[in-house]
């Protein structure tokens, strides 16, 4: 039962929130009735059993749920939409309207109006269903001050009219590159999470990214972005049991046990990489990332993997975005095509804009070390090992530079 | 709905030639469309007066209530169906006025 309440939480959460938005034209009694419908599951479903549709039980009870609110704190509210909630539980809804609905709600939560770590916070209560104490922990902030930042969010979406609507198609690629960015931020938060208390994988926050993404994708199937970073998700996250040693450390892709890897979501990557390879459109950042992330799953060893690709793919990635930190990736790549001392010469190059980034410093450390510069590379390491926040990658840096020689 | 545009601008504050001309040509476009209500642009914040009555008699002040790089040298009120739009009118304003605009709803 707990099961059929659980699976009912992810499929249809997003949806009654979105019916009841468009049907209150309010997100806070859209979200507080979407709750209570959902308690009121938990109480019923072990006793009466699972409704053949969960969804619509779901969705008419919070709409009787909104219906009580509004009376009972007898808020005054739109005499057509009074008048729409008031007829029948489920007027008929035309085919796709609930795909539309919660697409809406997406946008909604995404808009560039609001704050980024606001835009995170509201897609992961309003689309995600997670609650306000799950989203606070994900982030390592005090519950009431995600609980503040939400109702301000609301406030504004209601006071500044941010409208409900899916972006005219002029519009749709700059939206849907800021819905990508929310869910690509909630992923890498949760495969290299950044407390010092907290797992250094959360598996939580990746299912929850990847959960997310394929519903964007199912919703928008032509976007090859959304196809590219689910892709990206996918090939990621299917490498997950392989990343943390037994001993807490992170272990570089290199390294990895790729017996361990995920064959199911890797086979569900790839096949997603070929149908946009398939398409014949010009590949974006999201696509060119799985794309390299392809290749390097592909080789069952590393020493099979196709570097030449991984760098031509890289390279096709600096021209789309040519920030410093493509730039550092691609010279990973090109370490193991054309050498360590090659590949050194492109990273010092960045000095200026990376001083601050761990993964700077512990690719120069990297690099030095098998260019045996060992005293060059143990003031690289130490100053990676100072700004890293990931507790697995912080005991990687520290076994490293341990075992550096004496010199 | 209505929202306030206002325009900030740090020290250097006249506009130029062109940029009045731009703000001109943009104010026209927002009345041909109807989505015009208002619009005024300010003398220099040395130039106000702060007024507090709250305590029976009026006391009046030099210089503006805030001292800041940044001042409010004029301002838009629009009428817009909702944000995308308002945000979309006030991007097209502050091109042509060539400062940074902030958007806020009326109640």
């Amino acid at each position: 039962m707990s099961e059929a309440i659980t699976r009912a939480h992810h499929e249809e959460w997003a949806g009654v929130v979105a019916a009841l938005n468009r049907r209150f034209g309010d997100l806070d009694t859209a979200e507080e009735s979407a709750a209570e419908a959902f308690a009121t599951a938990v109480e019923r479903w072990p006793v009466d059993g699972v409704p053949p549709n969960p969804g619509a039980w779901l969705t008419t009870t919070a709409n009787r749920k909104a219906i009580d609110r509004i009376r009972r704190e007898n808020k005054r509210f739109d005499k057509q939409k009074e008048a729409q909630a008031l007829i029948g539980d489920d007027p008929p809804e035309p085919p796709g309207a609930v795909d539309d609905d919660r697409l809406r709600l997406i946008f909604t939560c995404c808009h560039p109006a609001l704050a980024p770590e606001t835009r995170v916070a509201l897609t992961l209560r309003l689309v995600g269903g997670l609650s306000m104490p799950e989203i606070a922990r994900a982030f390592l902030v005090q519950e009431s001050a995600m609980g503040q930042r939400i109702t301000r969010a609301k406030a504004k979406i209601k006071a500044a009219r941010i409208p409900y609507r899916v972006p005219s198609a002029e519009d749709l690629p700059g939206r849907v590159s800021g819905v990508l960015a929310v869910l690509f931020l909630v992923f890498n938060e949760g495969y290299l999470a950044t407390g010092p208390d907290t797992d250094p994988v959360r598996h939580d926050l990746t299912a929850e990214a990847i959960r997310l993404t394929r519903l964007v994708h199912g919703l928008l199937r032509d976007d090859g972005e959304v196809a590219g970073l689910l892709a990206l998700m996918l090939l990621t996250e299917a490498r997950r049991p392989a990343r943390v040693s037994a001993t807490g450390e992170l272990v570089t892709l290199g390294e990895q046990d790729r017996g361990a890897w995920d064959a199911t979501l890797i086979a569900e990557g790839h096949q997603l990489v070929r149908e946009r390879l398939a398409t014949g459109a010009a590949p974006g950042r999201y696509q060119i990332l799985a794309a390299i992330n392809a290749v390097h799953t592909s080789a069952s060893d590393v020493r099979d993997t196709d570097w030449s690709q991984v760098v031509a793919l890289y390279d096709q990635l600096v021209r789309l975005d040519p920030s410093p930190i493509v730039a550092l990736n691609r010279a990973i790549a090109v370490a193991e095509l054309d050498g360590p001392d090659v590949a050194l010469a492109a990273v010092d190059r960045l000095e200026d804009a990376l001083a601050g980034y761990h993964a700077y410093h512990a690719t120069r450390a990297d690099l030095l070390r098998r260019m045996s510069r060992v005293r060059e590379s143990r003031s690289a390491y130490d100053r990676a090992i100072e700004l890293a926040g990931n507790t697995a990658e912080t005991a990687t840096l520290t076994r490293r530079r341990d075992q550096l020689g004496q010199h | 709905m209505q929202y306030l545009v206002s325009v900030i601008a740090d020290e250097t504050y006249s506009a130029t030639d062109e940029e009045m001309a731009a703000t001109i040509a943009f104010n026209k476009g927002l009345q041909a469309d109807g989505y015009w209500v208002f619009a005024g642009g300010l003398t220099e914040p040395s130039t106000a007066t702060v007024v507090d009555n709250r305590g029976g008699e009026a006391l009046f002040t030099d210089g503006p209530f805030l001292e800041s790089k940044e001042h409010l040298a004029g301002f838009w009120v629009m009428e817009a169906p909702d944000l995308d739009v308002a945000l979309e009118l006030a991007a097209a304003g502050s091109k042509a006025c060539n400062r940074k605009v902030e958007v806020r709803p009326f109640q």
